[in-house]
């Protein structure tokens, strides 16, 4: 089942590139406004074709990538940060009142809709791509706690472990050491699918012009400009559309063909 | 059972209480005196101080959360800054788009995942499987607001079966209003859709390896018939609890949507709110959002509790 690493990974690729391209490339200025050449329909000139404004949509989706890649990597990045420790601090404590404490954290965190908070975050202290990245990356916490401590918690009853404490090894220690090496695998992929709802919840917030703020472009931000001229210039909707689309499939498809790919286990079940 | 009721109603009013506060915090804050906001630039002191005394928002703090706190407790929820009507009519007016939309968007999605979920499971491996799965795929990575989009270019711009946007009302008959809330619904219903025939599949497919199922299949039963009678059932767990949470999806996602189709619901009020500074409305709304979330997943836990004996002993 290599196939799905395989297609996810170009897909994912071909995003992460155009990203880094348009660091030093664009087809032309992202922000250059041309307003006789507007809505146009792909053509040479303007492979992806042009928005209301004339501005060669290929251009904005490179940079757009930049953005929605940004935030959701940040928001993966907080995510792990702060929940893997939580994670292996309530496993290595497990039924302490610090596992109740942080389990209960995160049941709480869980009970609250993520988008309504991220989108009361962004209001109240203002539209933006930092405030959209801390507003999905809280709600990314108690995900990776979660996991983390799941798979501590069966890891602490294997014989290594036992060794490691008879070696003399405090829960510290034996957390950094032996359990975070053992649950990698699983973050991992874990991470590719916080990766991509991230990006999607950063398309919904800056379609909602909560996210970042112009002249940053952003793919949400792209499809509400499109909403209003949806049904005289569709491409304005139709290639942002798919660029998220396509993203978020690959990142999908590719943490699939990664858990399979890291747990062999998995490959012998699955046959 | 009471035990367990007990322990969970608890931790309820621990989620609730604890919601509140940082629900409140948030707010306070908030840069901007709500006062000053409604008042404009040039506001006179006193005028401002006298605004402020009848808002309420001239006592300290935590006198003021629980003021909000009981009042919301006794279904007073204030009176809206802006609008001058108390919240708990706003909020009721928009809670008969929401909820029927959230409802309708949960039918759907049901109706069409139940199906896919047990034919992929039943095929598993096979073309249909595969073909099932690859559309779970892509839906789970649509935007549900752009699939809005193309569902209004479709069936209202081009097709003309339905209107782009905006609500009618119950008044014009209850199929006129669910005619009007069909577009937003399908977009709404779409993600959850797949994630729970995705869930549906997987579930079905470990109950199918149970021993319970080759006893049924020994004792006679075709593999449909077992399938039917003994695989739904207990696959059933695991989808219950995604359908209870699926609720909270709905509602966030309803909050984008109603934005694509103009729909006067909860979402566009917090969204208004938000902008005219209302802070009021938006602390209330927030908060029963969060209530009716945290009050679902009880619910859904009693409910497995009252089906399953042998989850009461595990919590």
């Amino acid at each position: 089942m290599k196939r799905n690493l395989i297609i996810g990974g170009l897909l994912s690729a071909i995003f992460v590139v155009a990203a880094l391209v348009s660091f030093f490339w664009t087809p032309y200025d992202h922000t250059l406004l041309n307003i006789p050449n507007k809505l146009k329909t792909p053509y040479a000139d303007h492979l992806l074709g042009t928005d209301h404004f004339g501005r060669d949509i290929l251009s904005m989706i490179m940079v757009g990538a930049r953005t929605s890649i940004a935030v959701a990597l940040v928001a993966v990045g907080i995510g792990m940060g702060l929940g893997i420790p939580l994670g292996l601090w309530a496993a290595a404590r497990q039924g302490s009142l610090i596992d109740e404490l942080i389990m209960r954290g995160n049941d709480l965190i869980f009970a609250f809709p993520s988008l309504v908070i991220a989108i009361l975050i962004t209001a109240i202290f203002g539209a933006g791509a930092v405030n959209a990245i801390i507003a999905i990356g809280i709600f990314n916490i108690p995900v990776f706690a979660r996991i983390t401590r799941g798979a501590a918690l069966s890891l602490w009853q294997r014989e290594f472990i036992m060794a490691a404490r008879v070696a003399g090894k405090n829960a510290t220690r034996i957390s950094i050491e032996h359990i975070l090496p053992n649950v990698t695998n699983l973050l991992i992929v874990q991470g590719t699918i916080q990766f991509s709802l991230g990006i999607l919840a950063e398309a919904g917030l800056s379609y909602v012009g909560l996210g970042a703020q112009p002249p940053t472009p952003s793919w949400g931000r792209m499809l509400a400009d499109a909403q209003t001229l949806v049904s005289i210039a569709p491409h304005m909707a139709l290639v942002p559309g798919f660029a998220i689309i396509l993203t978020v499939l690959g990142l999908n498809l590719m943490g699939d063909g990664l858990r399979d790919y890291l747990d062999p286990r998995l490959r012998v079940a699955r046959t | 059972m009471l035990r367990y009721t007990l322990k969970r109603l608890l931790s309820l009013c621990i989620s609730l209480a604890v919601a509140s506060v940082v629900i409140f915090a948030v707010i306070e804050v908030a840069p901007g005196d709500p006062a000053a906001f409604m008042l404009g630039m040039n506001a006179q002191p006193e005028t401002l101080a006298a605004l402020r005394a009848e808002l309420g928002l001239d006592v300290s703090k935590p006198a003021r959360y629980l003021a909000w706190v009981g009042g919301m407790l006794t279904g007073d929820f204030g009176t809206s800054y802006t609008y001058r009507t108390p919240v708990i009519d706003m909020v009721s007016d928009r809670m008969w788009v929401s909820l029927p939309l959230a409802l309708y968007a949960l039918t759907l999605s049901t109706l069409v995942a139940f199906p896919a979920g047990i034919y992929a499971a039943s095929r598993r491996g096979q073309a249909g499987d595969i073909g099932v799965m690859g559309a779970t795929q892509l839906g789970v990575a649509v935007p549900n607001f752009w699939f809005a989009m193309m569902l209004v270019l479709i069936f209202a711009i081009n097709l003309r079966w339905f209107s782009a946007g905006g609500f009618i009302g119950w008044d014009k008959g209850f199929f006129a209003g669910l005619h009007a809330l069909t577009l937003p619904a399908i977009a709404l219903a779409l993600p959850q859709a797949a994630i729970l025939a995705r869930v549906m599949r997987s579930s079905l497919l470990d109950v199918l390896g149970e021993d319970f199922m080759r006893t049924a299949r020994a004792k006679g039963l075709s593999e449909r018939q077992a399938l039917w009678r003994h695989g739904l059932r207990n696959a059933m767990i695991p989808v219950l609890t995604i359908i209870g949470l699926q609720f909270s999806f709905l509602l966030a996602g309803s909050i984008i949507i109603e934005q694509v189709f103009y729909l006067p619901g909860l979402g566009r009020l917090v969204f208004q709110s938000i902008s005219a500074r209302d802070l009021i409305v938006v602390e209330s709304v927030v908060m029963l959002l969060v209530f009716s979330v945290i009050m679902v997943n009880f619910l859904v836990d009693l409910a497995y509790a009252a089906v399953d004996p042998r989850l009461r002993s595990r919590t």
